[in-house]
């Protein structure tokens, strides 16, 4: 059920995060959607796209940090205190949440977050069992 | 394995009266053709009748680096020019270089020193040695070559630079023995990774790296990606090149100096008092069979300790210990004397870290600050920005708990730090530019 995530390591240089979308680009990979964690000196770019080895693989060649992450997406109810209600069930399960970010797309009338968690197949038991809707990889590299 | 078992294993007593009888017999032949040497020994008030025992040696004056410069090109040469056979000079960075001469009997001594050196690093007759050091003016590519053919092993004279050409020769070769420096082996390894050869899977047994500092730590680096056993080899144009010591593949644990040809001094470099056995300090060299250009207690500006204990090989000539920098190298960063190999050593003990790192020094409101930049590899890499800050504060408390120095990490990405394919530039000092 996770979702595969590419993380990539990159310097607060000028350029750098259009030179990576421009290398995915040329490769025809699709970003769905994007993510800059960043500090004065360095960010993490994350990435979820509809080729994920093929995007580690061009990434790689041109000498970029590459990693792979499993992350969760989860659809998020469309009325007040849904995003409340999903971190307060994790919570009460005593699961982290490592980050978090929105993704992109809307899934029908609902907005779709994207979680890391510290532990990822956890997550998705305690999420299923209380019936939100957590989305599978295949459905969001194609959205 | 020896070279030359009866001189390698000398009992130290007859090794001793050895080396007196040679200092002796250098000291008289410099009096008479040096009027370098004539002058300072005068000076000093020895003669070389008046040298009774080797610790007369420490009545005798230094030489300096500066001494050789302002001798340029000839006037150190204790033979007149028909008798050398050879001239080799090192790379100034600064103004003219050093330059120093080989008499036939000259070349003789150091192929041998240099075929006891590969013996004592574990290479036999049957090798194939891939010898990646420079060949020209440097001694090291030379050097290596008439040690491996006076041993009898076959030698590839690659040179430096290259790397595409030098990975494809290795493996169609079946090179069994590299020499040069250790960090371009990492560089090497790198790049035939980069074409899909792992190093692992070539012939090599042995590699023997020096010209330039390295730490234990970049040695179990080297050993893990290139299979093989690395030594250390020490050496210096001016005193000879490649082969003055060298570590046996028996022990690893310090670099025999070949003291028939040698005597080694640890000094303190500011007080020039001779230091005992297993102090740090500056390595001094006398040279007393060099027939060329013998030298009085060159001051090598490379920080080291002497051991004088038995070796598990047998060998009977002292051990230094692996070069922690060059007197030269030192930084001083808001008055702590820090060796860029200090830093290395901390570098490499964290789980993850590649030894490729630079450290830039600058002075900011006069105030010194050190930064060390360290690559990310895959090995290093954390999805999560707070593993990633622990890392840096990781290396940071490290640095200022061992070295006393505070310092700035900066992670940056793959080989966003230069490579050299020789010489690592580790140190980027912008404290004296205008
Ligand atoms: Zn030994």
């Amino acid at each position: 059920m996770h979702v595969e995530q590419i993380s990539i390591f990159i310097e607060n240089k000028f350029g750098r995060l259009a030179e990576v979308t421009r290398i995915l680009g040329d490769a025809g990979v699709n970003i769905r959607t994007l993510s800059l964690a960043d500090t004065s000196d360095f960010g993490i770019l994350r990435l979820i796209v509809n080729d994920t080895e093929k995007a580690r693989t061009v990434l790689k060649e041109r000498g970029f940090t590459v990693s792979k992450t499993e992350v969760v997406a989860v659809e998020i109810p469309d009325r007040p205190g849904g995003l409340a209600d999903i971190l307060q069930v994790l919570d009460a399960d005593g699961i982290n949440v490592e980050y978090m970010y929105a993704f992109v797309e809307r899934c029908g009338e609902n907005a779709v977050m994207i979680f890391r968690f510290d532990e990822t197949q956890k997550a998705i038991a305690t999420l299923t069992g209380k019936s939100f809707n957590v989305l599978p990889g295949e459905r969001l590299y194609s959205m | 394995m020896f070279f030359n078992e009866e001189f390698e294993t000398l009992p130290r007593e007859a090794l001793e009266a050895l080396q007196l009888k040679r200092l002796k017999a250098m000291v008289a032949r410099v009096e008479k053709s040096v009027p370098f040497y004539k002058d300072a020994l005068a000076k000093a008030g020895v003669t070389s009748d008046s040298i009774k025992t080797l610790a007369d040696l420490q009545r005798l004056p230094f030489t300096y680096k500066q001494d050789m410069r302002d001798s340029y090109p000839y006037n150190l040469f204790a033979v007149p020019m028909e008798d050398i056979v050879r001239i080799h000079a090192s790379s100034g960075t600064t103004g003219k270089p050093t330059v120093v001469g080989y008499t036939r009997k000259d070349i003789e001594t150091w192929s041998e020193l240099m075929a006891r050196s590969f013996v004592a690093a574990g290479v036999h007759k049957g090798d194939i040695i891939h010898n990646s050091y420079g060949y020209g003016l440097f001694t090291g590519g030379l050097g290596a070559h008439y040690g491996a053919e006076r041993l009898g092993a076959s030698v590839i004279p690659m040179s430096g630079g290259n790397t595409k050409k030098q990975i494809m020769i290795m493996q169609d070769f079946g090179s069994t023995v590299l020499t040069c420096t250790p960090s371009y082996s990492l560089f090497m390894a790198e790049a035939a990774r980069e074409e899909g050869i792992d190093f692992r899977d070539l012939k090599l047994r042995v590699g023997i790296f020096g010209a330039e500092p390295w730490s234990e730590e970049m040695r179990r680096d080297i050993e893990g990606k290139l299979n093989l056993s690395a030594v250390d080899i020490y050496g210096l144009s001016e005193i000879m090149g490649p082969g003055v010591a060298i570590e046996c593949c028996e022990a690893k644990k310090g670099l025999h100096v070949w003291e028939d040809h040698f005597i080694p001094e640890i000094i303190n470099p500011e007080t020039c008092e001779v230091l005992p056995e297993g102090q740090m300090g500056e390595l001094v060299i006398t040279t007393i069979t060099k027939e060329g250009i013998p030298l009085i207690r060159y001051r090598t500006r490379d920080i080291t300790s002497i051991t004088y204990e038995p070796c598990v090989c047998g060998r009977t000539h002292a051990r230094i210990a692996r070069m922690s920098g060059r007197s030269d190298d030192m930084l001083i960063i808001r008055g702590v004397n820090v060796f860029p190999s200090q830093i290395e050593a901390i570098l490499m003990g964290v789980e993850g870290v590649e030894p490729h790192y630079v450290l830039i020094v600058e002075r900011k409101d006069n105030l010194d600050t050190l930064e060390v930049q360290v690559e990310v590899g895959e090995n290093l890499f954390s999805d999560e920005i707070k593993h990633l800050q622990a890392l840096s504060a990781k290396i940071e408390k490290q640095i200022k708990e061992m070295l006393g120095v505070t310092c700035r990490v900066r992670l940056v990405e793959p080989k966003s730090i230069t490579r050299s394919e020789g010489k690592a530039k580790r140190v980027i000092d912008n404290r004296n530019k205008a």
